[in-house]
């Protein structure tokens, strides 16, 4: 699978001269008596793609919520270019330059592509109430935004709902760009998709990366997440199992602790208890056994 | 989808992957497509069982009860587009009518200030609507279901305690009656028949819907609030702005259709409108809107109002009996949904 993933260009991390876009620093969120994120730190350059890694429930999806203004945080900052920064809609971290693109995509099935394109920043032309939706510069922009993606979109008036999930990962991803986002929060972004599919969401991480844009890539999968990573954050339980620039982990460290090693040697041993299917045990065991500890 | 297809530049290329869609297979496209063929199909059926129906005088007589369903039905297009019903719709016209004719005739207000406050009372029914939908996150089905249930009860119970009856007459004996008479219920003499002047109004409701639907941002946020509510208040559509926006201009039509029911008979009963909703619903599912949001248009509402006004006048010159109206009512919306249903699977199809 990874063999389809670009490779990332080994010249950018640490090339940024001043500070980070956006620093996350010691963030904590509580639902109640829920601890949903502690003490959770980590960086975000322009020009660099920061990966957060985590099973389900790690609390990536909070920390992305808090990221893009739906909640706010209990303890700790963000700063963005080194301005402590607070969002309290959604908007405030929109104006702020920070796109997220949501698992849903935030797009209408039904609606055509380029009135998704341009849904809720529609342009106008026209006065007072004459005003109207400039619907030529909204189809020309979003074939012109596409197109500089590296995608030709057949039909701008096709709905949004017969395109493929990479296609439409990429409209969401166009859409961010043109609207001036410094930096993208991908959620998720390959994890409905098939290999080949995922390898193309993956080549336009690298795009947005190499236009100067910071990029937040959520993902489960260390082997989408390696390729493309200048910066990993692992999280587990709500806890940073922790923050690592690209040369300080190797891929196998870094699959070996999402994975959690010493859970998977427990499950090789219940597998090998059911005795029954020929080895799966002993099989699991081997590829624990093979990774380093 | 329903887009315009306006006229793209010449030098475009055309690209290999997409199939040339025919002329008849974009014709289908369009969710109005199945409530004209309807039309035509009752128009043809009446025409062959009766020749006034298709003579001025018939004309006139199924453009009336089409024109006043019509122009409620295209607002109701717009809120379903946006996903959310109105029942009280129907029943918000004869708190229009009512609060009019009560103002003027037992208040003795000016007929022009009762109209305003009467307009006042129906835009702050529908913000109510609005308002209570995206406060309690319930569907606006229960929501204005109750709201019905209540201005039925406050039609009838505040008639009855002002004026002891449960109909509010005389209004044609108040001063200033001719000026919003004129507006609302002036008669049009073309070619020798009659028309009233509120199949003008249907048309222009027609025509501004259809033009803020597809040309305006307000008229993306619709289809956006519509097709997927969460989805768009992500990217900053105002949703909530927008669906009060769509409750209130709902109850603007129908303060609007309820001083055309008023100035026309010079007197209103305090059941007037009630079971309307139903029909203006039905007028815009036959026009191709979705229940489920999302999509639809405006023009195929004031076409399925258009079928369901001739269908009532039809029966009656056919020599049938009225009460056999709802049943064909029934049929034609049991055939529309699934023609609509067959068409858009058709349609969907051939976009693969």
């Amino acid at each position: 699978m990874t063999e389809t993933a670009p490779e990332a260009t080994p010249a950018s991390p640490e090339s940024g001269t001043d500070g980070p876009l956006l620093e996350i620093r010691e963030i904590s969120k509580f639902f109640g008596s829920v601890i949903s994120l502690q003490e959770i730190s980590t960086t975000v350059r322009a020009g660099q793609v920061t990966c957060i890694l985590g099973d389900n429930g790690a609390g990536k999806s909070t920390l992305i919520k808090i990221l893009s203004g739906v909640y706010q945080p209990d303890h700790g900052q963000l700063l963005m270019n080194d301005v402590p920064m607070t969002f309290s809609t959604p908007r405030e971290s929109l104006d702020a330059g920070i796109a997220t693109v949501f698992q849903d995509l935030a797009m209408v099935p039904l609606m055509a592509i380029w009135r998704n394109f341009f849904l809720g920043s529609e342009p106008t032309k026209g006065w007072g109430p004459f005003q109207r939706f400039d619907q030529e510069k909204a189809k020309r922009v979003t074939r012109k935004e596409m197109l500089d993606m590296g995608i030709d979109i057949r039909d701008p008036d096709q709905p949004v709902g017969t395109l493929s999930g990479g296609e439409r990962q990429s409209v969401a991803i166009a859409r961010a760009v043109h609207f001036g986002a410094k930096l993208l929060i991908l959620d998720e972004p390959t994890s409905a998709l098939g290999v080949k599919q995922a390898g193309v969401v993956l080549k336009y991480i690298v795009q947005a990366r190499d236009r100067g844009l910071g990029v937040i890539f959520i993902t489960h999968n260390p082997h989408h997440a390696y390729p493309v990573g200048d910066r990993f954050l692992l999280l587990k339980r709500g806890k940073s199992l922790g923050d690592f620039a690209k040369s300080e982990i190797s891929r196998d460290e870094l699959t070996r602790l999402m994975a959690g090693g010493a859970e998977l040697e427990q499950l090789a041993h219940e597998l090998d208890r059911e005795g029954g299917r020929g080895g799966i045990g002993a099989e699991m065991a081997a590829e624990v056994q093979s990774l380093p500890h | 989808m329903t887009a315009t297809t306006t006229a793209t530049p010449p030098p475009e290329v055309r690209d290999e992957r997409v199939a040339r869609v025919g002329f008849w297979r974009r014709l289908l496209l369009k969710p109005e497509f199945g409530s004209l063929i309807g039309a035509l199909v009752v128009f043809v059926f009446f025409a062959t069982q009766s020749s006034v129906f298709w003579h001025a005088s018939g004309v006139a007589n199924w453009l009336d009860p089409a024109s006043t369903y019509g122009i409620m039905a295209v607002v109701v297009a717009l809120l379903m587009i946006g996903g959310h019903f109105d029942l009280s719709a129907g029943v918000q016209l004869g708190t229009a009518g009512l609060t009019t004719a009560i103002l003027t005739t037992e208040y003795n207000l000016v007929v022009w200030v009762a109209m305003l406050v009467s307009l006042a009372v129906c835009l702050g029914l529908g913000f109510l609507n609005g308002y209570l939908v995206i406060r309690t996150g319930l569907p606006s089905f229960i929501i204005t279901l109750s709201t019905f249930l209540m201005i039925q009860g406050l039609n009838l119970g505040l008639t009855k305690a002002i004026t002891n009856t449960v109909s509010v007459g005389g209004i044609d004996q108040e001063p200033y009656f001719g000026g919003p008479e004129k507006i609302f219920a002036s008669q049009v003499t073309l070619f020798g028949q009659k028309y009233y002047i509120a199949i003008l109004w249907w048309v222009v409701f027609t025509i501004v819907a259809t033009y803020v639907l597809m040309k305006t941002r307000f008229g993306n946020w619709i289809f956006a609030v519509g097709g997927d509510e969460t989805a768009s208040r992500n990217v900053g559509v105002p949703s909530n702005r927008t669906t009060i926006a769509l409750f209130m201009i709902v109850s603007f039509a129908a303060w609007f259709v309820g001083q055309i029911y008023l100035f026309r008979l010079t007197s209103i009963q305090a059941n007037a409108g009630f079971g309307f909703e139903l029909i203006y619903i039905a007028a815009a599912v036959i026009g191709g809107c979705l229940l489920t949001g999302g999509y639809g248009s405006a023009i195929g509402a004031s076409i399925g109002a258009l079928l369901i006004g001739m269908t009532s006048q039809g029966i009656v010159y056919a020599g049938w009996n009225a009460d056999w109206f709802k049943f064909f009512l029934g049929a034609m919306l049991l055939l529309a949904v699934l023609t609509n249903q067959i068409v858009r699977k058709y349609a969907e199809q051939s976009r693969r």
